[in-house]
């Protein structure tokens, strides 16, 4: 298997099913003949033309509520956004119309719409250039969202994802851009909703989201030299949630903690808690923990921008705390 | 084939569809049936059958929250659209949308909103869908003029002009976007002078002419169907009901001003004009108008007749799988 990074991982897929699908088509800024601020779509503008890689000009809310008018007449649009951040502007177009579509037309409209774009917090990108939507998103009933960790994944998530007929949020930190990972060629799909052991363990679940995967992991290889066995549990989607996973893997550790970069109140890690408290208290032999992100709008300067984010050594210390409760 | 003459007695038809179907309606409310809101589209008639007259099946519209009449005219039922509003299985959104919702994308009815403004959106994208597929078929917008001051309509506007898709936006300038009059909320309160902002044609017709808007739909569907790009059409009119049923309408407009509305009823003016230059008679018109009353009669049994949606089905097709 050759080894990509995660941002020519999505490109190859991307590649592939835009071989397959003359319907699918792309919009945002600077997707065409740039390839893209995060060379997204490198390539695809020489290969496919100015109508399957549509340059827009700066209005999301435009381009995101034609994606929904598209959706509904035969097209597969993928919009890409750059950064989330900037899809704030069309909020009202993915809540209101791209999600309930489905439903308010009885399921006789589907809704294929790729809604893809960078989140995340690092490179002193400031608070316009960093937030983390995904817990907002997966409110909605009606949207999927991804937010895969590995490249292979990403690959998969974004080949099921142009498959759906669902409205899919495919939500990629941007620090994970140019990790490097083994990468299947060709036809490669990572099922909605079914979350991936990336590290076997006895001693703890740690569930992680997106950057904090990379970060756990570092710490599982600490916290292993100080005879700690942690298990670490991808969700790889957040709407579908594999909470059945999770269980499963809290049955044989009886201990778990959450560790996300995105906001803590009404988030991702709440809601795990609540369902495994509902689903498996007998199996708990501790409170369940969360680790977060600061909730404060992200900071520029490097010593403030690393203080909201959780390090490798806080998650170590949070999973030693939780193992010693 | 193009028509080359106005098919006068299919425009007058549907004319008497929508307002006979609405004035229904408009009891069904007073009588509890209608649970939730009742935008009615009296008045304003001839601007949704001048430009569906034109239109496929495989063309489509984007609606408002003022819907009923694209409805009708788009090819929904009155039983379907009546049976919709009194919530019931067998409405066109089986019912789950009610007025703001109606949805029969088999006949191209895209969807009425709740919201101003995605509509013209929608539009663009279905045109940018027809382009790239290399269909013929166009995508009409119809909203009112409380949207051409929202973002939508020049981010709608602009990207359909710079990319020529085959696109229309229908205004239907009834001058109150609920309450609050146009003439108070635009800078410029010429919708039609705004297509030059484009780089497109706005064009302003009288909005209770059936006749012009036919003209102006034609032209504007030519043009997009030779990939010239969009056109802006703005449909001067006036709503004689209140903004919705069992709402007040006189604390912010007269009577006076109502009265003198109702007398440039869309369907009388036409109805008189067809008579005059003798392109229909009396009997002909009355004939249409008595088939009608009996199809909605028959719509309102069915509809007060049909089921209740299961309650089990409440929450299906939030997803496609």
């Amino acid at each position: 298997m050759p080894e990509l990074t995660f941002m020519k991982a999505t490109l190859e897929g991307l590649t592939e099913e835009m071989e397959l699908n003359p319907r699918i088509f792309v919009m945002g800024e600077g997707i065409g003949k740039r390839g893209g601020n995060f060379k997204t779509t490198e390539g695809l503008f020489d290969r496919f033309g100015a109508e399957r890689l549509c340059d827009t000009p700066i209005c999301e809310r435009g381009f995101v509520g034609m994606a929904a008018g598209a959706a509904m007449t035969g097209t597969r649009p993928i919009i890409d956004f750059m950064f989330a951040d900037f899809i704030m502007d069309s909020i009202g177009e993915i809540v209101n119309q791209i999600a309930k579509m489905q439903y308010m037309s009885s399921g006789r409209l589907k809704m294929p719409v790729l809604l893809r774009g960078c989140i995340g917090i690092g490179h002193s990108a400031a608070t316009h250039h960093s937030g983390n939507y995904y817990p907002l998103y997966s409110h909605f009933p009606g949207l999927r969202v991804c937010v895969p960790s590995m490249a292979a994944d990403a690959k998969g998530l974004l080949k099921t994802a142009l498959r759906s007929d669902d409205p899919v949020l495919f939500l990629e930190h941007k620090s994970l851009l140019n990790i490097k990972g083994q990468v299947p060629t060709g036809e490669h799909l990572v099922p909605f909703g079914k979350a991936a052991i990336v590290r076997e363990g006895r001693d703890v679940t740690v569930v992680a989201l997106t950057i904090m995967v990379h970060k756990s992991l570092q710490a599982a290889e600490i916290l292993a030299k100080e005879g700690l066995s942690v298990e670490i549990v991808d969700p790889r989607t957040v709407s579908p949630l594999d909470i059945d996973t999770i269980l499963e893997s809290v049955h044989k550790t009886g201990r778990l903690i959450i560790i996300d970069e995105a906001f803590a109140p009404c988030g991702v890690g709440g809601d795990i808690a609540a369902l495994v408290i509902d689903r498996g208290f007998d199996d708990l032999d501790a409170p369940i923990r969360r680790l977060n992100g600061t909730f404060t709008p992200t900071p520029y300067s490097p010593p403030l921008e690393a203080a909201v984010v959780p390090s490798v050594e806080r998650i170590a210390q949070a999973i030693r705390d939780l193992i010693a409760e | 084939m193009p028509e080359t003459t106005p098919p006068y007695l299919r425009l007058y038809r549907t004319m008497q569809v929508i307002r006979q179907t609405e004035e229904q309606l408009a009891k069904s409310h007073q009588r509890g049936l209608i649970h939730g809101a009742c935008h009615t589209y009296v008045g304003q008639e001839a601007i949704a059958t001048g430009v569906c007259a034109h239109l496929r099946p495989s063309d489509v519209v984007f609606s408002t929250h003022r819907g009923h009449g694209h409805a009708l005219a788009k090819g929904v039922t009155p039983a379907a659209l009546i049976a919709e509003l009194f919530g019931r299985a067998t409405g066109c959104s089986s019912g789950r949308g009610g007025s703001m919702h109606l949805f029969s994308p088999e006949v191209g009815m895209m969807g009425t909103s709740g919201i101003v403004g995605p509509c013209i959106l929608q539009a663009a994208g279905a045109g940018y869908s027809f382009k790239l597929l290399k269909s013929d078929n166009v995508g009409v917008a119809f909203f009112g003029d409380g949207a051409v001051n929202n973002g939508a309509f020049h981010e709608g506007l602009n990207m359909a002009s710079i990319w020529k898709l085959p696109s229309l936006f229908i205004c239907e300038n009834n001058q109150f976007a609920t309450e609050v009059p146009f003439k108070y909320a635009a800078g410029n309160p010429t919708v039609a002078s705004r297509g030059a902002a484009y780089g497109m044609p706005g064009i302003e017709v009288d909005g209770n002419d059936v006749l012009a808007v036919y003209e102006a739909a034609k032209t504007a569907i030519q043009r997009a169907k030779a990939g010239e790009g969009p056109t802006l059409i703005e449909c001067l009119t006036y709503r004689t009901r209140p903004h919705s049923e069992g709402m007040g309408d006189f604390g912010y407009r007269s009577r006076e001003e109502v009265e003198a509305w109702k007398a440039r009823c869309p369907i009388r003016r036409f109805a008189e004009k067809l008579v005059a230059e003798s392109l229909a008679t009396v009997d002909e018109l009355a004939k249409i108008e008595a088939e009608v009353q009996a199809m909605v009669v028959e719509a309102q049994a069915f509809a007060e007749n049909s089921p209740w949606p299961d309650p089990s089905t409440a929450a299906t097709h939030v997803y496609a799988q």
